[in-house]
């Protein structure tokens, strides 16, 4: 039995259903990720985990235990909240400890949670600063000790990072990637930067409109997409999704996709990603998924690959990136973003060929938008 | 209000500099007319009033109407000063803002953090209650303190003590603490409104109840708003002259009620210097507040003017 | 908006068997709290707004009485105030209100507007000035009406005091003349609040994207079309605000007529309020008093409550 589970979980105002059915289970010791854009209920999701906002249907269990009805400070449960909720008039130490001191626990005790904490998180010198005096990533620091300290059963984490500037955030991830390896906590962890979401979970759930859209460990998500919202949502630059369509070509069946600047049609043969079992009738219409890291320069194609083709195509724009080389053109009637190395030599209005490593590709269908 | 940019233009000419420091001087001037007069009057003596220019420096400064306004001046027949109705108004003021300000601070954290089905119109109501004139609730709260007077009466006769039925200063902090409540209401709860709710759930999640997340978490960050909400309703309050008028009478007026009855105690010579020096000792407090706080005062007459 | 509703249970059907009675204390506690402020509201506002609305239609004499008599009391209201010959006093005080209430107004907000755009010139002071135009404010009706009672005191005051310097001609009755002694309640009472009116627009200046000013400049506005053209009209709420504060100030203002006119020689600056107070508690005429408080409450509704709506409306956005 999982650790933590939601079944059938629904929330309701009035009319509008914010979370539709979430069916989602997390291990002992994982580490949850609820992803997805503003809106999708992500948020809520965790709320009604934490108990601060009550479920309309379904269950939630914590180590088999139904805690639908319990009140926040009775789930065994901490939480980081985005803005950190320090509170103002209370020192570090006090804002630590104020979780202990309201279930009773004794001063010295409590002194002793907080000194080990504040070790654990180096945040020892901070612990007579009210909030007002400390940096955004020291706030970080100090809202995860006041949840540590309580060590409870589950880690909430409500966008935690997304008040710190670039640098800090990428120092905090491995941050709390470094604390959930040595502490071995369950977390849920809810963001809408889907490269948190890769770099920190061992399961990811990306939601749309109240719904998951799809579970899986970040290589499952990433590489192998349910549907076109997930191909789009993780990535960045994000996956090209092209038209393309199902045709014959010489006895075997290959994709046809149009060609930016006129000429012939770019035939690709189809991915293996396709499984055997789906039959592709000539005809149908199809969208093609390839990541840019998939589209590269002719020497730096995979050599690993069992199926690169090569595309002769038109570069519209370079832009340099220090460590990588996007260069776009167009097919499928669409822009096509493709990765190269930083040093490719490669300039606007050249027509180079470009190679596309097919085993990285996934195909979907344009009406129901699953993969195929 | 606080120091922040001008918008408008600076340079210009000279001229218009000049003209526009000669208005701001001379506004200046017309505002601090009447208290200035206020005060040399209430240092000069009779004879002087009465012969001399009202803005001339007093000749021969004295304390003398002073004491005679705090001590001994009339009124209606009484003339023991005003002293025994400043007291009367600062028993009355006390009370009233303590007991106003802790309601409205609880009613503010119910309807900004405790939410429930119908809360607009419970503050609609009592934000309306706010702006009603007075007139339309006077006569019934004379009956209803009319009751009030018996049930005393009848406590008196029975259990040998009134426990306060009755008695007027009493009946005015009753009557501030309700006719309070909806500004005091007002302003909590637009405070809190942009209190991050955060801090609530995460005290929720610490183990907090109700009450502790209010003493705890709250009260300690409300030092702004408790301050714009004491000065506003100690402003108020003993400012405050129709409840007074109507509900108090004989030993028991507040201040500014014995204030109009000896100017307009008119019995022989008009005493301006007492007079002015009465008005002056009535102004002292809310004058000290501003001075004080003026910049607390000001934002609590926003608050209570721009709701948002 | 969360914990909110889980407080209220609203669309949250719970296991009667999970929640103990002490949870449910907790979860009423915030109604509990919330319940004797909101019932003194409801029965000493609401209710004795009703009440006096009920006594308006009785026959209330010097004391209260509770039979039903129909519209007599706001029909007298009705008749007096065309009964110009000699002049009611409900005539009087409709007329007064009238006067007073638009010259109060305007002038209030002609004035705080001229001096928070002079403030608003980078002034050298300010932090002085300002503190002087507000501090009225801070006094009493009773006290501006004694201060100026004396300032315009012929015998005594300016008048006077212009004589002793010399000018012999100076004339200024007004508090003595009934004709014009509605002016000098005008007079103390924009002295006491039109530096609030002040701060009021000053604040929305200073609220004023400075980019857009900026903008106005390089386009090749000058002083007076930038104030034209762009501040003011962006001062529109403002306007509203102080607008509403002065009218309703103005309908409630009973204290500093008292004090200044004492209702003024032959009851010539007489008010509603003052209408009311002396029908009510001196005249024995409690039914018409009544009627007079419930008009004086119903103008105000008119203002404030389409205000309130709209402001409310805006917030729950």
């Amino acid at each position: 039995m999982a650790f933590l589970e939601m079944i059938g979980l629904k929330k309701r105002y009035g009319n509008v259903e914010i979370l539709k059915g979430i069916d989602l289970t997390l291990d002992k010791g994982g580490f949850l990720v609820l992803v997805g854009p503003s809106g999708c209920g992500k948020s809520t999701l965790l709320n009604t985990i934490a108990g601060l906002e009550t479920i309309t249907d379904g269950e939630i269990r914590i180590d088999g235990e139904r805690v639908n009805d319990l009140h926040p400070s009775k789930r065994d449960i901490a939480m980081v909240f985005q803005s950190y909720a320090l509170y103002p008039n209370m020192t570090v130490a006090q804002n630590i400890a104020f979780g202990l001191e309201m279930r009773g626990v004794a001063k010295p005790e409590r002194d002793k949670a907080v000194d080990g904490v504040a070790k654990m998180l180096q945040i020892g010198h901070l612990l007579d600063r009210k909030p007002s005096q400390l940096s955004g990533g020291q706030r970080q620091r100090v809202a995860m000790g006041r949840a540590l300290t309580r060590n409870p059963r589950v880690f909430l984490f409500d966008e935690p990072l997304s008040n710190l500037d670039a640098k800090l955030r990428v120092d905090m991830r491995t941050e709390i990637k470094r604390l959930h390896q040595a502490t071995g906590a369950t977390i849920v962890y809810v963001t809408h930067d889907q490269i948190e979401a890769m770099t920190l979970a061992t399961k990811i759930a990306v939601l749309k409109d109240g719904e998951v859209q799809q579970v899986g460990t970040p290589h499952e998500i990433y590489n192998r997409p349910a549907n076109l919202f997930v191909a789009d949502f993780m990535g960045s630059p994000a996956m090209n999704l092209l038209k393309a369509q199902v045709a014959a070509d010489a006895g075997r069946t290959v994709l046809r996709l149009a060609r930016g600047h006129g000429g012939a049609d770019i035939l690709l043969p189809v991915p293996p990603s396709v499984g055997a079992g789906s039959a592709l009738s000539a005809g149908q219409d199809l969208i093609l998924g390839i990541r840019p890291e998939a589209i590269t320069d002719k020497d730096s194609a995979d050599k690993h690959s069992t199926a690169i083709e090569f595309v002769d195509a038109y570069v519209e724009v370079v832009e340099p990136a220090g460590s990588d080389t996007f260069v776009v053109t167009q097919a499928g009637g669409k822009e096509v973003i493709a990765r190269m190395r930083s040093d490719a030599d490669v300039r606007a209005g050249q027509t180079i060929p470009f190679a596309f490593n097919l085993d990285k590709a996934v195909v979907f269908d344009p009406a129901t938008g699953r993969r195929i | 209000m606080s120091a922040s940019a001008s918008s408008g233009t600076a340079g210009g000419s000279i001229v218009t500099r000049v003209v526009i420091y000669g208005l701001l001087g001379l506004f200046a001037v017309i505002y601090l007319a009447p208290l200035f007069v206020m005060l040399i009057t209430s240092f000069k003596s009779l004879d002087e009033i009465y012969s001399g220019n009202m803005l001339a420096l007093p000749r021969n400064p004295s304390l003398d109407a002073w004491g005679k306004a705090w001590g001994s001046a009339c009124v209606g027949l009484t003339c023991e000063g005003i002293k025994g109705y400043f007291w009367n108004s600062i028993k009355m003021v006390v009370p009233a803002v303590a007991i106003s300000t802790c309601l409205g601070a609880l009613n503010g954290y119910v309807l900004t953090k405790w939410r429930f089905r119908g809360h607009k119109l419970v503050f609609a109501l009592m934000l309306f209650s706010c702006f009603i004139p007075f007139q339309s609730v006077l006569l019934p709260m004379a009956t209803v303190l009319g009751h009030f007077g018996e049930i005393g009466r009848q406590l008196q006769d029975s259990i040998g003590t009134s426990l306060g039925f009755g008695n007027p200063t009493v009946n005015l902090v009753f009557v501030h603490t309700i006719y309070g409540l909806g500004f005091t209401t007002l302003f909590f709860r637009n405070y809190y409104e942009a209190f991050p709710t955060e801090l609530v759930k995460a005290a929720q999640v610490d183990g907090a109840s109700f009450f502790q997340i209010f003493w705890r978490i709250l009260i300690p960050n409300s030092t702004p708003i408790i301050v714009v909400t004491v000065i506003y309703q100690f402003t108020n309050i003993w400012n405050d002259f129709l409840f007074g008028a109507s509900y108090a009478s004989g030993e028991s007026m507040p201040m500014t009620v014995a204030l109009n009855n000896v100017v307009n105690t008119s019995t022989g010579v008009v005493e301006y210097n007492v007079n002015m020096a009465a008005a002056v000792i009535a102004a002292l407090p809310t004058l000290l507040v501003y001075v004080l706080a003026g910049r607390y005062f000001v934002r609590g007459l926003m608050a209570g003017a721009v709701k948002g | 908006m969360s914990i909110t509703d889980k407080l209220s249970g609203r669309d949250a059907p719970r296991a009667p068997a999970a929640i103990g009675w002490r949870e449910r204390l907790q979860e009423a506690l915030p109604k509990i709290v919330l319940a004797p402020s909101f019932a003194v509201t409801l029965i000493f506002v609401y209710g004795f707004i009703v009440w006096t609305v009920y006594l308006s239609f009785t026959g209330s004499k010097m004391f209260p009485s509770y039979d039903i008599v129909g519209w007599q009391s706001y029909q007298r209201l009705w008749t007096w105030t065309f009964e110009t010959d000699p002049p009611s006093s409900w005539y009087t005080a409709v007329v007064n209100m009238g006067i007073f209430g638009s010259l109060y107004i305007s002038i209030c907000i002609a004035l705080g507007l001229l001096i928070a755009i002079l403030l608003d010139q980078k002034i050298r002071g300010e932090g002085i000035l300002r503190p002087i135009y507000l501090y009225p404010m801070a006094l009493s009706f009773i006290v501006t009406g004694t201060a100026w009672k004396w300032f315009l005191d012929p015998g005594i005051g300016l008048e006077q005091t212009m004589h002793a310097i010399g000018w012999e001609s100076f004339h200024f009755d007004w508090i003595k003349n009934k004709d014009f002694v509605i002016y000098t309640v005008v007079i103390a009472g924009v002295w006491q609040a039109s530096g609030f009116v002040m701060a009021m627009f000053l604040a929305g200046l200073r609220g004023i994207d400075g980019e857009i000013m900026k903008a106005a400049q390089i386009d090749g506005a000058s002083t007076a079309q930038l104030y034209r053209r762009i501040i003011i009209p962006l001062l529109r709420p403002v306007f509203l605000s102080a607008f509403i504060v002065l009218a309703h100030m103005a309908i409630k203002s009973y204290d500093l007529v008292v004090a200044l006119t004492s209702g003024g020689p032959g009851g010539a600056a007489e008010l509603p309020s003052t209408f009311m107070y002396s029908y009510t508690f001196s005249r024995n005429q409690m039914a018409v008093g009544s009627a007079s408080a419930v008009i004086m409450l119903m103008t105000i509704s008119a203002i404030i409550v389409p205000y309130l709506y709209s402001e409310l409306k805006e917030k729950a956005r």
